[in-house]
Formats: C-alpha cells, sequence, structure tokens
C-alpha cells in the first residue's frame, strides 16, 4: 500500500509547529502549554506511525505505544506538580512563575 | 691536595655558614682562620710544585655541561700564572681572617663575617684554578656576589647598602661584556677551554666576521669585550666608581677583596687570556690607554680625598692601572709580578688603616686625626712601610715591579706607550704626594681628634699585629726575593701559562735606556713626599689660600669631586633610567598595559559578562523555550553548513576577535 507521504506529514508538521508556537506565544495559562507538549508529541507519534506505515515496519507503531506512555506520565507529574505548585503559591499564571530568574 | 686547596675554603665556609649558630664566635673564627691557613701552606706546596719544579697539573673532576658541541667540564688547571695567584689569595686572604679576629671582636655577626670571607676565598680559588672560560666566569660572579655581601655586611647602614647595589649594578655591565666575549669565543673557537682556545688563536689572527653589520677582526673584539669585563672588576676609568664607594664595608674585606685579590680578577683574565690578546694588537693599544688613564686619574683624585680608606682605594686603582698597561705593552709576568707586590703592600695599608680606625674609635675622617705616631708607633711603622714600598721607594717590594713598568713603557716605542710612560711617571709623583699626605695628616701633624678617642687609642691586638707583621715582610722583600724568578731576563719561571709575541718582547731594549730616565720615577716618588711635607706640614697656610683662590677652588673640587664622574652618572644615566623606570616601566607597562590586560581587564570583562548572562536568566519557561527553539535552529544551520564552517572560524582571525570582543566590553 503506498500513501502519499507529503500530505500526511503536512499534518505532523502543522500539529508540531502548533505545539511549540503554543509553548512560546502562550504567556497565560500553563496547563495550555502542557497541552502543546503533548501536541508536540502527537505530531511526533503522527511522524513515527506515518513512516510505519509508509515503509510497512512495526516497530515504529510500537516506538509510538511507548511514548504514548511516557507522555501520560509526564503530563501526570506535570500536573501533580502544578496541583502542588497551586497549593504553595495559589497561583498557577505562568509570568509568576519565575523563580529561578538568575 | 690540589683538589684541597679548592675546597677547603667551601668547606670552612659552609660549616661557618650553616652551623655558625652551633659553633659560635670562637668555633668559627678558629675553624675558618685554621682551614684557610692549611689552604695557604697547600698553596704553598703547589707553589714550589708547579711554579719551582716545573710540573703543571691539570685535574677534570666531572663534565658539568654537555649539549654535543657545548662542553663544559669541572676542571682544574694548576699552571705557573694560576699558583702564584693561588698563593696571592690564600695568603692574604689568610692573614685577613686571622686580622678579621681581632678587628670584628665585637661585632655580634661573626660568624657570617668569617663565612663570607672564606667563601670569597672559594670563588677566587675557582676563578683562578678554572680551566675554561664557563667555570672561571662561576668564580668571577661568585667574588663579585661575595664583594656584595662583604660591603653590605652591616647592612642597617644606608650608605652600605647603596655602596654594595652600586658594586653589584657597576659590576654588571662589566660582566655583560665578558659574557658577550664568552659567546664571541664560543661562536669563533666553538669551544671554551682555555688550552683550546689559546692553541688556535694564532691560526685566527686578522680573520674577520660581521658583527652589528660591521665588518670587525674577531680576535680584537673579543679582546676588546674581555677587557671591558677586566675594566668592570679591576675598576679602570669608566667603571672605577663603585670601588671608592665600596670601602663602605668593614676594612679587612676592603684589604681582602677591593685591594689585594678580587679587583686584580680583571689583570688576572688579562693575564690568563695572553694568547690572545697578543694576536690583538688595536686591542692591546686600548687596554693600555685605559690603564695608564686610570693610573693618572685616580692619582690626582686619592690626593684630596679626606676619607682615610678612600685614599687607599683612590690608590688601588691606581696601581690598577698600572698593571693593566703593563699587560697593554705585553708585560704580562711584569704586570702579573706588579699584581703580587701590590696585594701584599695595598694589604698592609688597608690593615694599618683598619688599625688605626679602630684606634680612633672608628673615625676614619683624616681631617680628624693627626698626633698618633706618638700613640700607636707601631701601627705608624706598617704604615710607612706599606706607603713607602707603594711608591715605589728604592729596594722595597714596590720599586722592583712599579720601576720595570715605567722602564718597558718608554722603552715601548709607540705613542700608547709614550702616554703610559708619562702618565705612570706623574701618577708616581702623585702616589707618594698623597701616601705622604696621608702620613701626615694620620701620624704627624697636631692632632684633631677628640680628647676621649685619644685617651682610649691603643695598639690593635695579637691578632691584628701578627697579619701586619707578616705583611710588612712581605712588603719589604718580596719583590727583591722574586724578582729574578718572576721578571728575569730569559726565565723560565712562567712557562706556558703566558704567551708573548716574539715581536712585543722589550725586556732587553729596556737595560738599555738612559739612567736619567730610570731615575725619573724615584726622583718624582722623592719630589712628591717633599712637597706633601711642605705643604702639609711646614707651610699648611699654602693649600688654604690655594683652596680658596678661584682657578685652586676649581681644580680642587673637580679633583675631590672625582673629576665629576659620579656627578655625570648620576644625571645622565641612572636618573634617566629610574625616571624610565618608573614612568614608562612601573607607570605605563605594570600599572597600565598590563594592569588592563592582565588582571584588572579580565575581571572586568568577566563582571559585565556574566551580568548580560544572569540577565538572560529571566526565569519565564516561555523564554527558556525560546532559546531552546533558537539553539535547535542555529543547530540545524550549523549541521547543513558543517562545510563552511572552517572559514567563518578561521582560527588566525580568532586574536581579532579577542580584541573586538575586549574594547566592546572594557568601553
Amino acid at each position: 500500500m503506498t500513501i502519499n507521504l507529503v500530505e500526511y506529514l503536512i499534518v505532523a508538521m502543522v500539529l508540531f509547529l502548533l505545539g511549540t508556537l503554543g509553548i512560546l506565544l502562550n504567556r497565560k495559562n500553563i496547563i495550555i502549554m502542557l497541552m502543546s507538549i503533548e501536541l508536540i508529541l502527537l505530531a511526533v507519534n503522527a511522524n513515527f506511525i506515518i513512516f510505519s506505515v509508509y515503509l510497512n515496519d512495526l516497530i515504529g507503531e510500537i516506538f509510538s505505544l511507548f511514548i504514548l506512555t511516557v507522555a501520560a506520565a509526564e503530563s501526570a507529574i506535570g500536573l501533580a506538580i502544578l496541583v502542588a505548585y497551586y497549593r504553595i503559591k495559589g497561583t498557577i499564571a505562568v509570568k509568576y512563575i519565575n523563580l529561578i530568574k538568575g | 691536595m690540589y683538589i684541597l686547596i679548592i675546597f677547603l675554603p667551601l668547606m670552612a665556609a659552609m660549616t661557618a655558614g650553616l652551623l655558625g649558630r652551633f659553633l659560635g664566635k670562637k668555633g668559627t673564627q678558629l675553624l675558618t682562620t685554621l682551614l684557610i691557613s692549611i689552604c695557604a701552606i697547600l698553596s704553598l706546596l703547589a707553589f714550589y710544585e708547579v711554579g719551582l719544579c716545573a710540573s703543571p697539573c691539570y685535574i677534570t673532576l666531572m663534565t658539568w655541561i654537555d649539549s654535543e658541541l657545548l662542553y663544559g667540564a669541572w676542571g682544574f688547571m694548576f699552571d705557573s700564572l694560576t699558583v702564584t695567584m693561588l698563593v696571592v689569595v690564600t695568603s692574604v686572604s689568610s692573614l685577613v681572617h686571622l686580622y678579621s679576629i681581632g678587628y670584628m671582636s665585637e661585632d655580634p655577626h661573626v660568624p657570617r663575617f668569617m663565612a663570607y670571607l672564606s667563601l670569597f676565598t672559594f670563588f677566587m680559588i675557582i676563578l683562578v684554578t678554572a680551566d675554561n672560560f664557563i667555570q672561571m666566569f662561576v668564580g668571577w660572579e661568585g667574588v663579585g656576589l661575595s664583594s656584595y655581601l662583604l660591603i653590605n655586611f652591616w647592612f642597617t647602614r644606608l650608605q652600605a647598602n647603596k655602596a654594595a647595589m652600586k658594586a653589584m649594578i657597576v659590576n654588571r655591565i662589566g660582566d655583560f661584556g665578558l659574557s658577550l666575549a664568552m659567546f664571541t669565543i664560543f661562536l669563533v673557537f666553538k669551544t671554551i677551554d682555555f688550552s683550546t682556545i689559546f692553541a688556535i688563536a694564532p691560526y685566527l689572527a686578522e680573520t674577520k666576521f660581521i658583527f652589528f653589520s660591521l665588518e670587525v677582526d674577531k680576535l680584537t673584539l673579543i679582546c676588546i669585550l674581555l677587557f671591558i669585563g677586566a675594566v668592570g672588576k679591576s675598576a679602570q676609568i669608566g667603571l672605577h666608581t663603585w670601588l671608592p664607594d665600596a670601602m663602605e664595608g668593614p676594612t679587612p674585606v676592603s684589604a681582602l677583596i677591593h685591594a689585594a685579590t678580587m679587583v686584580t680578577a680583571g689583570v688576572f683574565l688579562i693575564i690568563r687570556c695572553s694568547p690572545i690578546f697578543e694576536y690583538a694588537p688595536n686591542a692591546l693599544i686600548l687596554v693600555t690607554f685605559m690603564g695608564a688613564i686610570t693610573a693618572f686619574f685616580a692619582a690626582t683624585t686619592g690626593m684630596v680625598q679626606n676619607d682615610l680608606k678612600r685614599v687607599i682605594a683612590y690608590s688601588t686603582c691606581s696601581q690598577l692601572g698600572y698593571m693593566v698597561f703593563a699587560c697593554g705593552i705585553s708585560n704580562y709576568s711584569v704586570s702579573m709580578f706588579h699584581l703580587m707586590n701590590h696585594a701584599f703592600f695595598k694589604a698592609l695599608l688597608f690593615l694599618s688603616a683598619g688599625s688605626v680606625i679602630h684606634a680612633l674609635n672608628d673615625e676614619q675622617d683624616m681631617r680628624r686625626m693627626g698626633g698618633l705616631i706618638k700613640l700607636i708607633p707601631f701601627t705608624y711603622s706598617m704604615m710607612v712601610i706599606g706607603s713607602l714600598s707603594l711608591m715605589g721607594f728604592p729596594f722595597l717590594t714596590g720599586f722592583y715591579s712599579k720601576d720595570v713598568i715605567l722602564e718597558l713603557t718608554y722603552a715601548k716605542y709607540t705613542i700608547g706607550g709614550s702616554f703610559a710612560h708619562w702618565l705612570g711617571t706623574i701618577s708616581a709623583f702623585f702616589t707618594s704626594f698623597y701616601s705622604f699626605r696621608l702620613l701626615f695628616l694620620t701620624f704627624l701633624n697636631n692632632s684633631n681628634s677628640y680628647k676621649t678617642y685619644l685617651n682610649h687609642s691603643h695598639e690593635p691586638s695579637l691578632f691584628m699585629t701578627i697579619p701586619l707583621i707578616l705583611l710588612a715582610l712581605g712588603s719589604i722583600f718580596i719583590g727583591y726575593i722574586t724578582k729574578d724568578m718572576f721578571i728575569g731576563l730569559g726565565t723560565n719561571f712562567w712557562a706556558n701559562s703566558l704567551f708573548i709575541l716574539p715581536d712585543h718582547i722589550i725586556m732587553l731594549e729596556s737595560e738599555f735606556i738612559a739612567y736619567w730616565i730610570k731615575l725619573i720615577p724615584v726622583i718624582f716618588s722623592i719630589i712628591g713626599a717633599l712637597s706633601a711635607f711642605i705643604l702639609y706640614s711646614l707651610y699648611n697656610y699654602i693649600i688654604l689660600s690655594y683652596k680658596l683662590s678661584t682657578f685652586g677652588n676649581k681644580l680642587f673640587s673637580f679633583l675631590s669631586k672625582k673629576w665629576y664622574f659620579d656627578k655625570i652618572y648620576n644625571e645622565f644615566i641612572v636618573q634617566k633610567a629610574l625616571d624610565f623606570g618608573y614612568n614608562i616601566g612601573f607607570k605605563n607597562l605594570d600599572r597600565g598595559i598590563i594592569e588592563v590586560i592582565g588582571p584588572y581587564g579580565i575581571v572586568q570583562i568577566i563582571y559585565s559578562l556574566s551580568k548580560r548572562l544572569s540577565n538572560l536568566q529571566s526565569g519565564y519557561v516561555y523564554h527558556y523555550g525560546f532559546i531552546m527553539f533558537i539553539g535547535l535552529t542555529l543547530f540545524i544551520t550549523f549541521i547543513g553548513l558543517w562545510n563552511f564552517i572552517p572559514y567563518i572560524f578561521f582560527y588566525k582571525i580568532f586574536f581579532l576577535y579577542l580584541i573586538t570582543l575586549f574594547f566592546i566590553y572594557f568601553n
């Protein structure tokens, strides 16, 4: 089965750019940042799957399963940190999170 | 035995210097004097074996420097010249050690003093026994160091500090000439070994090479550079200024180092290098002129000095001039003979002066002395013997060498020879004048001293008396006894240690010069003594009124200020060097460029850079994200442009980047 690689890759790239810009441009909400990271990971996953289908190689899909697992764990940790941070500081607005300012 | 001669003084110096604390005053005095005396006795034995039995001795101890072409060994050469110097050095040194026991008895630092004296003797022996230039240079610098340490022995006195530094620095100029001479010798001969150099020298006569883009004669250049070394060490005119100032040291030091031994090292160098000098006639002319001018200059200056020791110091300088111009007219054996005689009578003069200073409670100014003949007649008689010997009174030691030198210069029918002869003869007049002036002012005139001093004045102790007696015997008899051996016609005492080109031998001619010419120096000496008697004893007011007249005043201050040498050096060299050191060296370089490029500038740059870097750490997540993004982009760009990177980061222009960065940040 042959697919039109470029069209699928454009989707993945758009997802990746959305995620990147979401991190860079978003200055308000940290949860949106987490979501953007998820989006980047999603784009990476999409790439893996596209090429796995294109190359007829199952390893890519297995790898994307691993990434899904890691992404889930990562967002769980991220949310947990956020909750703890909110309890201490009372806010999770991005512009106030600059404790490591030099 | 030969090795022992060299190492006994070193053992004495090491023991006295390092263990002096445990040996104590008496212990170090006994030990050093004993060891140096044994050394003197061994030197006499060596003199018998090498000099009288004519069996030179060469010892190579071990390799020191071995880098293929340049080979220097710790080698010792005992030929006639060396053993003669050895006898002079060790005998005077042992007598001075003995004298120091009495002279320095009140000093708290006796072990240090004795250690320095022995160390000096060791280095002097290294100097005279060396068989190559490098080892000789070790001794040369070593005696300079010991001289510095001993002049500065009373280190709390500012004058002593200044004099010691002056001696060191002025000697450094001469040493620079000597090291240049050594480099040139190595360049020309490819060796620094004496015997090889002297054997090859004839074949290199009148060959030329390029030096500072000038075509110069190889041997002439070498000899002139060697002579600069000798000028520094032997206090010839130009670099003589350190010698009178060196009198700030203790008197035994003046006797040993600045009269008998170290200052003659320069003359010894010329005599040792006679096989080179003989093939460099132009250098010999220079040597003659410099020596003659020194003899004259120092004698005129010595006439008006008021410090007892300074008079004798200028007398030393003048006698060194005699020795040097005797070398200049190729009569090395006569020069060596005068060196030996001078060592005895000048050591005697200095030690007697020390005795006078001791008697008058450390008073050195002759204007505040007088009348001492009644109080210390023994010292007076020693001083008279020394002075008579110095001025060449017939049949005393000085007579035999000094008159021969003057006769030989007359028999050398060149401009240089006549110049040296007449200046030397006039200097003989001045010599007897200042010797007798010293005697009159110190001993014979009415006293100007304080009553308390005179009440306590006393003859020196036994330790100081014995050296004086022995040196006095030497000053009377040595010349008569050894004349035929050293400078007799056709003597073979010197064997291969000296070399005189057959053309230059004028020993025979000097026997045939007119009788009245031979008498002139003696007559001049007697006239000098008489005029000193008239001016300083009978008619004191003549010299006073002369000093007060306009011309007399100018002449007097010209002589008394040492021909303004020190003034000129201070104003035109020392002051300029100090200004340069402060303004350029210190203010512009040390505290300027080096400080800005170095510590101060680097601190500034790192501070401002780190400030900018810390501004980068805003703490906002999206900033870090942005930086990561940029970094990633750059990384990808780099990989894409990998082949062009060498052109961007061309290492040779890094320096320019750095300078640009420096100026950007520092401003």
